[in-house]
C-alpha cells in the first residue's frame, strides 16, 4: 500500500499494511549494501538532520549511512556542545533547524513524546529514533525484517521479550509491531522491571526465564541498563545474571532448537547474554545491525521520496 | 496521492501469440547477428515484464546457439526523475547476480514511450559497473520520445496517440500472450 504519513513516530500508530510496506521497501533496498558503488540518486537534493539528544552509535550512524547511500545531504546535530547545552528548548532548537529547510529531521530524545511534539510543531517529516521509554520504531522494523528473513512469515510466530521491559522503548515498539502482524508475545523479567498493566498491550507475562523461552520462535533479550541497579530495582547485577542471564545450558534445556536470539545492542556480555550465546549459532544480532541501514533507507525514502512538490 | 484508475477499453489488437513469438525469435537472431554470437552477452530486464521478455529471449538464444546467458532484473524506482511528483512509489529489488563489467548488456523492456525509464535504467546500470556496451531491446516502440534514446532491436513499431495506452500481456503474468492498444472511456461511458 502507498505510504501517506508525514512522520514515523510510533509502531502503535501504524496499520499492519503500513508496517509491511516499510519492511518490503527496506528489503528491496538491502541489495545496495552489496554493490561496489553504494549510492543511488533517490534523495538527491534532500536534506536530513540527525538531531540527537542522547548518546547513540548504531542508530545515528545507520541513519547517516542510509541518508548518504540515498544521496541526501546528512547533517548531524548533537546536543552536546550545541545551543541545547546553553538552555535552548527542544522546540526552539528544532524551529531553528527547520529554518534551514531540511526535508527530514531524525530525533532522539530522553523524553517520551519528544518526537510527536516536533511532528506537531514542524512542517518537515520527523522520524522517531527513540524517545524516552516510549518507542523506537526503526529498531522494531529491523527486528521484524530479520525475523521475516529467518522465519519466512509472521503469522502464528511467538516471541519472548526478556529483561527491563519497563524502561525499554525497543520492547514497546516490538510488542506493537509483532501483535499487529499476528505474533504472540510474552514479556518476562523481574517484577520491578515489568510495567503494571502491560497485559493491556495484548501480551502474556512470565516471571521466570525458563517459562518465557519455552517453545518460542524468537527470544529478544533487552539490555540491562546498569543505572537500574543504583535505582534499587534489582538487588545486584550478579543476581540478575543468575536468574535472567541467557546461557547455553538454559537454551538447551528449555528453548526450541531453531529459536532466534535477538538483542538490540549494545550487549552486556555475561549479564543478560553469555558470550557463547551472543556469538552462537542461534544469534542473529549482527544480522539485525546489517538490516538497520536498509530499514532506515526505507523509512527515509518513503518519507522524503514520496513528497509531492508542495511543502509537506 | 494516487489518481483513481482511468477506465479503458480495448481499441485494437496489435500482436497475437504467434506474432509475438515471431517477433521475439527475430530479435534473438538480430542480437546474435549484431554481436557475432553469444559471447560476453548478458541480459537485464526492467521489472516486471521486461524481465519476462529477457528470459524468453535468453531461452530463444539457447535454442539457436546453445549458449546459457545470465538474466538480471533491474528496478529503476530510485533513479526516476519524477520522484516526489506522484506520491510514494513502490521499490522492488534489483537482482543482477553477475558482474556486468566488460559485458555487452542487452537491456530489455516491453514498451518504449518517452524514454525516461530507459534514461533511469542507463544510470542504474552504470552505477553497477562499466559494461562494454549497452543495447536496447524493446517489444513495442510507441513513439513520443522526450529524450534522445533509440532502441537497437524492436519487436514492432506502433504509432499511437498520447491518450492511448499499450498493454503487453504475457502468459507468465496475464495468462495469455498478446499486445493491445487501449483508449480511455469517454465521460458518458465511464
Amino acid at each position: 500500500m502507498a505510504w501517506t504519513r508525514k512522520d514515523l513516530i510510533a509502531m502503535r500508530d501504524l496499520e499492519a499494511a503500513e508496517i509491511l510496506t516499510l519492511i518490503d521497501t527496506a528489503d528491496s533496498l538491502q541489495e545496495i549494501a552489496t554493490r561496489e558503488i553504494k549510492k543511488v540518486p533517490a534523495l538527491r537534493g534532500k536534506t536530513i538532520v540527525n538531531l540527537f539528544y542522547e548518546a547513540s552509535t548504531r542508530t545515528r550512524t545507520s541513519f547517516e549511512i542510509a541518508g548518504k547511500w540515498l544521496s541526501a545531504d546528512v547533517i548531524n546535530f548533537s546536543a552536546l556542545g550545541s545551543s541545547a547545552s546553553k538552555g535552548e528548548s527542544l522546540v526552539d532548537t528544532a524551529k531553528n533547524i527547520e529554518a534551514m529547510s531540511p526535508d527530514v529531521v531524525v530525533v532522539r530524545h530522553p523524553a517520551s513524546g519528544a518526537a510527536e511534539l516536533l511532528a506537531r510543531e514542524l512542517a518537515c517529516s520527523i522520524v522517531n529514533a527513540g524517545d524516552g521509554a516510549h518507542e523506537h520504531p526503526t529498531q522494531a522494523l529491523l527486528d521484524l525484517l530479520t525475523i521475516r528473513e529467518k522465519k519466512g512469515h509472521f503469522e502464528g510466530l511467538s516471541a519472548a521479550i526478556v529483561g527491563d521491559v519497563a524502561h525499554s522503548r525497543v520492547a514497546r515498539s516490538n510488542i506493537h509491531g509483532m501483535r499487529k502482524l499476528g505474533m504472540t508475545v510474552t514479556v518476562a523479567g523481574p517484577p520491578t522491571l515489568i510495567p503494571p498493566f502491560v497485559q493491556e498491550l495484548g501480551v502474556k507475562v512470565a516471571y521466570r526465564l525458563e517459562d518465557a523461552i519455552r517453545d518460542v520462535d524468537v527470544i529478544m533479550m533487552l539490555r540491562l541498563q546498569q543505572e537500574r541497579m543504583t535505582g534499587g530495582l534489582i538487588p545486584s547485577l550478579r543476581e540478575y545474571s543468575h536468574y535472567w542471564g541467557l546461557t547455553l545450558d538454559r537454551l538447551a534445556a528449555h528453548a526450541r532448537p531453531d529459536v532466534l536470539i535477538m538483542h538490540p545492542g549494545p550487549v552486556n556480555r555475561g549479564i543478560e547474554l553469555s558470550p557463547e550465546v551472543a556469538d552462537g549459532p542461534y544469534s542473529v544480532i549482527l544480522d539485525q545491525v546489517a538490516k538497520g541501514v536498509a530499514v532506515r533507507m526505507g523509512v527515509l525514502f518513503l518519507l522524503a521520496g514520496s513528497k509531492t512538490g508542495e511543502a509537506a | 496521492m494516487s489518481k483513481p484508475p482511468v477506465r479503458v477499453r480495448e481499441k485494437a489488437q496489435v500482436l497475437d501469440a504467434t506474432a509475438l513469438d515471431r517477433a521475439l525469435t527475430r530479435i534473438a537472431h538480430e542480437i546474435l547477428e549484431k554481436n557475432g554470437g553469444a559471447k560476453d552477452l548478458a541480459f537485464v530486464g526492467l521489472r516486471t515484464r521486461g524481465v519476462t521478455i529477457a528470459r524468453r529471449l535468453v531461452a530463444r538464444i539457447a535454442q539457436i546457439d546453445g549458449a546459457t546467458l545470465p538474466v538480471g532484473a533491474l528496478d529503476i524506482t530510485l533513479y526516476r526523475d519524477d520522484l516526489g511528483m506522484r506520491g510514494a512509489p513502490v521499490v522492488r529489488s534489483t537482482d543482477i547476480p553477475f558482474s556486468i563489467k566488460g559485458k555487452a548488456v542487452i537491456l530489455v523492456d516491453d514498451v518504449l514511450f518517452t524514454g525516461r525509464t530507459i534514461r533511469a535504467a542507463l544510470d542504474a546500470l552504470i552505477d553497477l559497473g562499466r559494461p562494454r556496451s549497452i543495447q536496447l531491446a524493446i517489444l513495442i516502440d510507441r513513439g513520443h520520445r522526450e529524450l534522445p534514446i533509440r532502441p537497437d532491436y524492436i519487436g514492432k513499431n506502433l504509432p499511437t496517440s498520447r491518450r492511448e495506452s499499450v498493454a503487453v500481456r504475457l502468459a507468465e503474468h496475464d495468462g495469455e500472450d498478446r499486445v493491445i492498444i487501449q483508449e480511455p472511456l469517454s465521460d458518458e461511458e465511464a
